[in-house]
This record gives structure tokens, C-alpha cells and sequence, in this order.
């Protein structure tokens, strides 16, 4: 990073109201640290008998302590003392921590095993345990209490810095330098310490705040700084032992203690965000609003399952709005068989999600309309009719299988239960009637032994068994639409084709329509009777299976993605034809609506006949 | 690896224990626990051992005669052989006897016997408290934050329950006395007499606590929240209380079981602090008294005593968690 960046970064860190606050903080403890004793030192231990134990006044603003000294003037003394303990407690936990967790990384490998071990040992007691014992061993008194924290602090520090050695250790660069044969000392320091040091120094701000508060609970204790010498924790023991007669003698070293703490707790934050240990965003983006479209159309093809018109997905970005899709329009046909392609990042599952009203925030959805089972479900931006009603139409009548079999079904919940929660949730059966129906479908989407697989939790499932379980799930309702989004891409070929057999056969038992997502040319045409190409947000091609085979494809970007697909004929010594990455394809060159209508009624024609290819393929 | 079971890439599979898993489990954490009491007990041996100066004399008042100092060295044993010492020790602990407690003239068992159980109330309690608190906190506030929304609320809580957490019990506690004591004399803040006296101790122990706890709901519950299985859930549009508590919340509890655990270690070192600022009768309020008045073999025993407790605990949450999610008893081998 340049030297420019650096300081453009620590300025704009310090510039923050966090920032701010943390400077004059700092400024604040320097000057007490530095002249607190100067200035207050006489007279904060001058007795004064006539006036023990007073309440707050003008000379007094936080009164006196029960020898009559001034509780102001002590407090501004002890910052001194309690600061510089605090520091040096710190100072010695990090620098020894950082020294004990670093070692293990040069040292031979028992030996580093051995520290670790040492460290994880001491790190299975809360510190202040440590402290305790260590204060028996030191003795009372400052030095013992700056020894037993900072002893105390060690081990946790320890451990930060081989963990974060450790990470750093296993990336790319250190296993460069590593066959480069630089020596594990010249490794540590040159390619490790480097980049560990910031979150090591932010974390040092931080325990500094903790040593500070932990010295005032020892010393509140009566274990740490002994009379006559006192800090704000001994300040408050003696408080609170007067906290009847008069409670600001507990209350001004507890607020200095408390505001101590939080200033380096706030340096801390400001030098994470000056090194970039965390990130800032900004939020601020302009309100987006869904593009006017001047003509409304009317919808007049009553046969469609689902009819999208106009859709447009957003997402915020940095500093603006990303539109992920881009005004699409489609429909699928009742018992019809569509796929949508595209390569990720086109657009084609987040117009999934928005169909099923699952694109959650920050996403941005809008649309003219969209359509489902004869009933409007979107318009505008949201939701359009009764929210109960919707959300019954879509729990019943549409089904959705994702990618990744692993990670769709909840982890702790049995099999069963997840596929026959909508038969309890919405199609009115009693959960034991349910649980019966959901064990029927998980036979019927030919998982064997469906009485005990229902039982079992998702982890004991196969890959295929839990994508044929999430077709079973969707079985529960009477669905019209099945949205399957990459639902074999996770799984291997052979499991594929189960998927997809089972997936088949639904469509072909109880008539609902399927809206296959995928990347892949060849799940796609052999599933498919039509298949509609997206590309940047847009849909760029619609056209029947048979057309796309006899390479009827009008666009460009479809006819590379076919050209990318290998067959067996392809000539292996020729390069693959691929589609580059800055390769830029035009997305106006779109079909009006009219025209791909027209295209899909025909395509509907011949779909008995590309149906039965489809199960060969 | 984390105790949530979520993956995101598709090749990772929640691997199952092998059958042989348990008593290799049973061995090693078992051995484990030994070895660290073992190490424990050798620790506060050494204390007494490691004291700069002559633990007899300090143990008593500066005008102590020779007389005085060479009884109480034979008193502590520090007459003997270290080898014979380091034996003797074990073996008042094996046999429930560690010897007498200088300041307070009594057996050190007997003193245990009697301020345990308040030690224990209070921590248990503040357990309770603290789960019934910091679990719904933070799943609400994972709920009303997720995606980014509500970036103004997510700020507050971060912040709040940020400084909330850092703030040492101590401090807290300081802070109620002072609230209570002075200004709104509801609560008794001394001492442990009826269910009021319960009142303040357990809530500065328990205020950090759930503030730090809710953290790691809320940023467990936004991991959970965004994984697959709960936009299954959504897609079945089930109530919204159903969502969160039947399918999001089992699969936090594994790590908040563990991270409740974690606190429970430090809260038990929390109430050496909190005892002593509300007069509480526990053991943390004695083990203070004990090392300044250098008794040291109650500080001893106590020290030994807090010691295991924590070991416990950790053992207790490991167990725990390998009944919960069989796959860490074996992340180890």
C-alpha cells in the first residue's frame, strides 16, 4: 500500500466522531499522566480534619474522603498511577504473549507443542482466577499487581498470536517463501509479524482497557496498590465504605475507571479502522424506485402456470444500486417443462427467488406483474392481494428443490417432519396424517425403507436421497410448479440422473409444471421442451429445445454457449471454444414479447414428442 | 471448525462418530481432566513455595517472636522436606482434610462445607438468568438485523451490548450498590438473607454476561438465518415464531451451549469480585480474606477448589457437546 493511502486512510479514521473522541481521550489521560501529580499531588493528600467525609460543594465538587482529603484532586492524582500499571501490565502481556505465541512457529516442533500446550493449560482459567493466585505469590502492593496482570494477560496473548501465525502461515506467500528457503526466524519476522501486527496492536489498545479495569478490581479488593499510595480502585474500596455518608467519594474514581476504559477501547476501534482490520461501509444509497413502464400489459394467456412481466431485481452496491435483472418477461405453461440458462451472475436464480418471493433484503424487487395459478402475487414492489392469501397459494401450489441437497434440509430436525410440515401447515392435515403422507411420498420418490428414513436426521441421507426428499417436500401441497434451481449440479452423474428421473416422473404423474435453472447445456436440453438463455439480467433467447438442437439459436451468446458444450465428435486436438471473461455479447438484441409467445405455443406443440426424447437423453 | 452445522460448500458432509468414538473420547478428555487437576494441585503447591521471604513471618504480625514464627513454620509444614510437603499436601486434599485455616481457626473442609452452596446458588442462577435473557435477545435482534436491514438498530445493539460487555462485573456492581444504596433503596445490597438478596448480586454478574452471550446469538442467528435450510423453511411460509423457534433455534444451541459454558468458567471467577462488594458468604469472598490475611492454607485449598470447579465445567461443556453434536468427539483424533 502506498505511503499516500496509508495516511489518506488513518485521516479519514481519525475523522470520525470515534476517531475524534479517541484523540482527545488520549490527550486528556497524557496530560493527567503527566501533570495530574504536578498539579493536584499536594492537594490530594493534605488531611484537613475539620472537614472529613464531606458532601459535594464548590471547593469540593466531589467532596472529601474520610481523612478530609479532596476526592477530586485524588482522582486526577491516582490517574497517574492507575494508567502507568495499567501499560506496563499490558506491555508485558503483549510483548511476552506475542514473543510465547510466535516461538512455537520457529522453534522445533515438540518444543513449540509443549508452549502451546502450556498456554491452552493456563487459558482454560478465567484470568482473574490467575490474578488471585499470582497476587498470593507477588505479594501486595504495586509491582506484585502489575506482575500477576500482566502475567495474567500472557497466556490469551499467547494464544492471538499463534492463531493469527498460524492462518498466516498457511497462505500462499508463506509457502512461496517457503520454497523460496527462507529460514523460519527470517519467516517470522519478515513475512508473519508483518502482517499480524495489526490486529495484534488493536487488540493491545483493548487489554490496556481491560488491565486498567482489572488493576481496579484488584486493588478494590484490597490485593492490588496499599495505602499510602492509592489508585482509583483503592479510591473506590474506601467509596464504597462510604457510600452512605457520601457516594461521590465512589462515584469519581468509578466514572474516571469507566471513561478510561471506553477512551482505549475507541483507540482500539480508530486503529482498526486505520489499518483496515474492519471495514467501513457507507449505507448511503439513493432510494430506487421501480422503472415506470408505460404500457401495462394485459395478460391474456389464461393456460400459463406463472406469467412474469417486467421484473427487475437490484442490489445495493458500494456506492449504487447493482441491477442484477433487468426486466424480464416470461411464462410457463401449465404441465410445461422450461429451462433457464445462463452462466452465474446472469440473473437466473435471483429471478427464481423473487418469483417465489423468497429474494430477501437488501434485494430490491420489482415488476409489472406477476401471475401464478391464475392469481396476481407481485405488483410493483410488493406482494399484491392478501398476504395470508399468498403466502397459502405459494406454500400449496409451488415447489422448490435447490442446489445443494447438504444444506437445504435443517440439521437438527428429522426428515420426515420437514417433508411433512406443509401438509400440517397448510393443507389441513393433522401432524400424524401428515407424517403418514410424508412417509408415502418419500416411497414414492423411490427412497426404500421411506418408515425409517423418515426418521432419521438429514446427515444420515444420501446426497440424491435428500434432493429426492425435497422433492417429496414439495409433493405435499398439490404443486403447479416445481422450481428446481441447479438441483443436480451438487451431486454426481449417475445421482443426476435419479434426480432427474424422479423429477420426471412428478411432472409426468401429477401435471406440474417444472422451471429448471442450470448451467448445464445438457441437463437442460434433455429435461427440457423449451429453454430460455439469460445473460446479464436479461433473457436473451427463447426457444424451443428442437429449435436450439438444430442450431436454430438466434443470439449470439446462445450459439457460444452452445459451442462450448463437448460431444463426442468434438476434435480433442483443438481447443475448447469458451466464452472469455470481458467477452462482451449485445443484450438489446431482444425478443419482443410477441414473438416469443408465438414461439412457445409452437414449442408446446411438439412437446409430447421432445418429452419422450427427453427421458432417453 | 465451529459447532454449527451449516456448510455452505456442497463437499462437506457432517461426517458421523465412528462406533469406537465414545470410550476414545471417555480416554483422552478423561486423561485430559486428570492431568490438568494434577497440574492445578502442583500450581497451588508452588504458591506457597514461590512466596518471595519466610511465609511464616508473614503470616503473622510484624512483632511476632522467633518462638511464634518457628511454631507456625511446623504448622505449615514448612519444616519438612519439599518432597514430603508436596505429599502431605496431596494427600489432605485426597482425603478431604487440607488442614486448619490460620485466620479463622476452623478445619479448611469445614469452611468449604459452608460457603460453597452460596457461591453455587449465585452462579447457577445467574446461568439461568443469563440463558433466558441473552438467547431470545439475540435471536430477536438476528431477526430484526439480517441482510443489513435496519442498519440503525444494528449499531445500537452492537455498540450497547459492546460496552455493556466490556464493562467488568466489578463495575457494574460498584454501579448498583451505588444506585441502590444511595438513591433507590428497593434492594437490600449486602449479604444474603431472602430472595431479595439475590437481586443485585446476580444481576452484576449477569448483566456482562448476557450481553456478551446475545452477541454470539445474534451473530450465530444471522449464520443461521442465511443458510439454505431456513429459506426451505421460508418457502413453506409457516408462521414467523414457528421459522425461529422450530427451525432456526435448534441449530444454535450447540454454540451457545458451548459459549454459555465458557461464561459460566469466568463467571465463576466473576464472583470473587461480586461477593466481596455485596457481603456475599461464598467462597470468593472468603479466598479474598484468606490471602489478605495470609492464610495460606485456606487460600490453598480455595484456589484449588475454584480451580476444579472451572476444569469441571469445561469438561461438563464437552461432554455436553459431543452428546449434542457427535461429529466434535472426533475432530480431535
Amino acid at each position: 500500500m502506498s505511503a499516500a493511502g496509508m495516511t489518506g486512510r488513518w485521516r479519514s479514521a481519525l475523522l470520525t466522531p470515534t476517531g475524534l473522541a479517541a484523540l482527545a481521550g488520549m490527550a486528556v489521560l497524557l496530560f493527567l499522566v503527566v501533570l495530574g501529580p504536578v498539579i493536584w499531588g499536594d492537594i490530594s493528600t493534605t488531611t484537613n480534619p475539620a472537614a472529613l467525609s464531606q458532601k459535594p460543594s464548590a471547593t469540593h465538587p466531589f467532596g472529601t474522603d474520610a481523612g478530609g482529603r479532596d476526592v477530586f484532586a485524588r482522582t486526577m492524582t491516582a490517574a497517574r498511577l492507575s494508567v502507568l500499571m495499567a501499560l506496563a501490565a499490558s506491555a508485558m502481556g503483549v510483548l511476552g504473549g506475542a514473543l510465547l505465541g510466535a516461538l512455537p512457529s520457529v522453534l522445533p516442533r515438540p518444543l513449540g507443542r509443549a508452549i502451546l500446550a502450556g498456554v491452552n493449560f493456563a487459558l482454560a482459567f478465567p484470568g482473574l482466577l490467575i490474578t488471585v493466585v499470582l497476587s498470593v505469590v507477588f505479594g501486595q502492593g504495586v509491582l506484585g499487581a502489575v506482575f500477576a496482570i500482566g502475567l495474567a494477560i500472557l497466556p490469551a496473548y499467547a494464544r492471538l498470536t499463534s492463531t493469527l501465525a498460524a492462518s498466516v502461515g498457511g497462505r500462499d506467500f508463506v509457502a512461496a517463501a517457503r520454497v523460496l528457503g527462507v529460514s523460519r526466524a527470517g519467516m517470522l519476522l519478515r513475512h508473519i509479524m508483518p502482517n499480524i501486527a495489526a490486529p495484534l496492536i488493536v487488540n493491545a489498545s483493548v487489554t490496556a482497557g481491560g488491565a486498567l479495569t482489572a488493576f481496579a478490581g484488584l486493588s478494590y479488593l484490597g490485593l492490588g496498590v496499599q495505602q499510602p499510595e492509592f489508585d482509583w480502585g483503592r479510591m473506590l474500596n474506601e467509596g464504597l465504605l462510604k457510600i452512605f455518608v457520601n457516594p461521590a467519594t465512589a462515584l469519581a474514581p468509578g466514572i474516571a475507571v469507566v471513561v478510561s476504559g471506553i477512551i482505549f477501547t475507541m483507540v482500539g476501534e480508530t486503529i482498526a479502522r486505520a489499518t483496515g482490520v474492519t471495514r467501513t461501509f457507507s449505507d448511503k444509497l439513493p432510494r430506487l424506485r421501480p422503472r415506470e413502464i408505460s404500457a401495462v400489459l394485459t395478460i391474456e394467456d389464461n393456460n400459463a402456470v406463472l406469467q412474469v412481466r417486467g421484473l427487475q431485481i437490484a442490489a445495493p452496491g458500494r456506492s449504487r444500486w447493482a441491477e442484477l435483472v433487468r426486466g424480464v418477461s416470461f411464462d410457463v405453461g401449465r404441465g410445461e417443462l422450461v429451462g433457464l440458462v445462463g452462466e452465474s451472475g446472469s440473473g437466473k436464480s435471483m429471478t427464481c427467488m423473487a418469483v417465489a418471493q423468497l429474494a430477501d433484503h437488501p434485494l430490491h424487487v420489482s415488476a409489472q406483474s406477476i401471475r401464478f395459478d391464475g392469481q396476481e402475487i407481485y405488483r410493483g414492489t410488493a406482494p399484491a392481494g392478501s398476504r395470508r392469501a399468498v403466502s397459502r397459494l405459494l406454500g400449496t401450489r409451488l415447489a422448490m428443490v435447490f442446489q445443494d441437497p447438504m444444506s437445504s434440509l435443517n440439521p437438527s430436525l428429522r426428515v420426515g417432519g420437514q417433508v411433512a410440515e406443509p401438509g400440517f401447515l397448510h393443507g389441513g392435515l393433522s401432524r400424524r396424517a401428515a407424517w403418514h403422507k410424508a412417509v408415502r411420498l418419500l416411497g414414492q420418490v423411490q427412497i426404500a425403507d421411506p418408515e425409517r428414513r423418515a426418521k432419521q436426521h438429514p446427515h444420515e441421507l444420501s446426497g440424491g436421497m435428500r434432493q429426492r426428499a425435497m422433492i417429496a417436500m414439495g409433493l405435499m401441497g398439490n404443486p403447479a410448479l416445481i422450481i428446481a434451481d441447479e438441483p443436480t449440479t451438487a451431486l454426481d452423474v449417475t445421482v443426476q440422473r435419479e434426480v432427474l428421473t424422479v423429477l420426471h416422473r412428478v411432472h409426468r404423474e401429477t401435471g406440474s409444471a417444472v422451471l429448471m435453472i442450470s448451467h448445464d447445456m445438457a441437463v437442460i436440453t434433455g429435461f427440457c421442451t423449451r429453454v430460455m438463455v439469460m445473460y446479464r439480467g436479461r433473457i436473451v433467447e427463447d426457444i424451443s429445445t428442437e429449435d436450439l438442437v438444430a442450431g436454430n439459436a438466434r443470439h449470439p451468446y446462445t450459439r457460444a454457449l452452445l459451442a462450448a458444450v463437448p460431444t463426442l465428435e468434438t476434435e480433442r486436438s483443438v481447443p475448447m471454444p469458451t466464452i472469455a471473461d470481458g467477452e462482451d455479447f449485445d443484450t438489446d438484441l431482444r425478443f419482443d414479447l410477441e414473438h416469443r409467445f408465438a414461439a412457445r405455443r409452437q414449442s408446446t406443440a411438439d412437446k409430447d414428442a421432445i418429452e419422450r426424447e427427453g427421458a432417453h437423453a | 471448525m465451529t459447532a454449527t452445522a451449516i456448510s455452505p460448500t456442497p463437499t462437506t458432509t457432517r461426517a458421523q462418530a465412528a462406533p469406537n468414538a465414545w470410550p476414545r473420547f471417555a480416554i483422552r478428555r478423561g486423561g485430559q481432566f486428570l492431568v490438568s487437576i494434577a497440574i492445578l494441585i502442583t500450581v497451588a503447591f508452588l504458591m506457597l513455595q514461590m512466596i518471595p521471604g519466610d511465609p511464616a513471618r508473614q503470616s503473622l504480625s510484624p512483632t511476632a517472636s522467633p518462638d511464634q514464627v518457628a511454631e507456625r513454620t511446623q504448622e505449615l509444614g514448612l519444616d519438612q522436606p519439599l518432597a514430603t510437603q508436596y505429599l502431605a499436601f496431596w494427600k489432605g486434599l485426597l482425603t478431604g482434610d487440607p488442614g486448619q485455616s490460620i485466620s479463622l481457626r476452623m478445619p479448611v473442609e469445614d469452611v468449604i462445607a459452608s460457603r460453597l452452596p452460596a457461591t453455587v446458588e449465585l452462579a447457577l442462577l445467574t446461568v439461568l438468568v443469563v440463558l433466558a435473557i441473552a438467547i431470545p435477545v439475540g435471536l430477536l435482534a438476528a431477526a430484526l438485523t439480517k441482510g443489513g436491514r435496519r442498519r440503525g438498530l444494528e449499531l445500537t445493539f452492537n455498540s450497547a451490548s459492546g460496552l455493556i460487555a466490556s464493562a467488568p462485573e466489578f463495575l457494574i456492581g460498584v454501579g448498583l450498590v451505588y444506585l441502590f444504596a444511595v438513591n433507590v433503596p428497593w434492594m437490600p445490597v449486602a449479604g444474603r438473607s431472602g430472595p431479595a438478596s439475590y437481586v443485585l448480586p446476580v444481576a452484576a454478574l449477569s448483566i456482562g454476561a448476557i450481553a456478551a452471550l446475545s452477541r454470539i446469538v445474534r451473530a450465530e442467528a444471522m449464520d443461521v438465518l442465511s443458510s439454505d435450510f431456513m429459506r426451505t423453511a421460508a418457502g413453506k411460509r409457516m408462521p414467523v415464531l414457528r421459522k425461529y423457534l422450530r427451525h432456526a433455534l435448534p441449530n444454535l444451541m450447540t454454540s451457545t451451549m458451548t459459549n454459555a459454558g465458557l461464561f459460566l468458567g469466568s463467571l465463576i471467577a466473576g464472583t470473587v469480585l461480586v461477593e466481596s462488594i455485596f457481603a456475599w458468604p461464598g467462597l470468593g469472598m472468603t479466598l479474598v480474606q484468606s490471602i489478605r490475611a495470609k492464610d495460606f492454607p485456606l487460600a490453598q485449598a480455595l484456589v484449588v477448589v475454584y480451580g476444579a470447579i472451572v476444569l469441571m465445567i469445561n469438561l461438563a461443556v464437552d461432554v455436553l457437546l459431543a452428546v449434542l453434536d457427535p461429529r466434535s468427539t472426533i475432530k480431535d483424533s
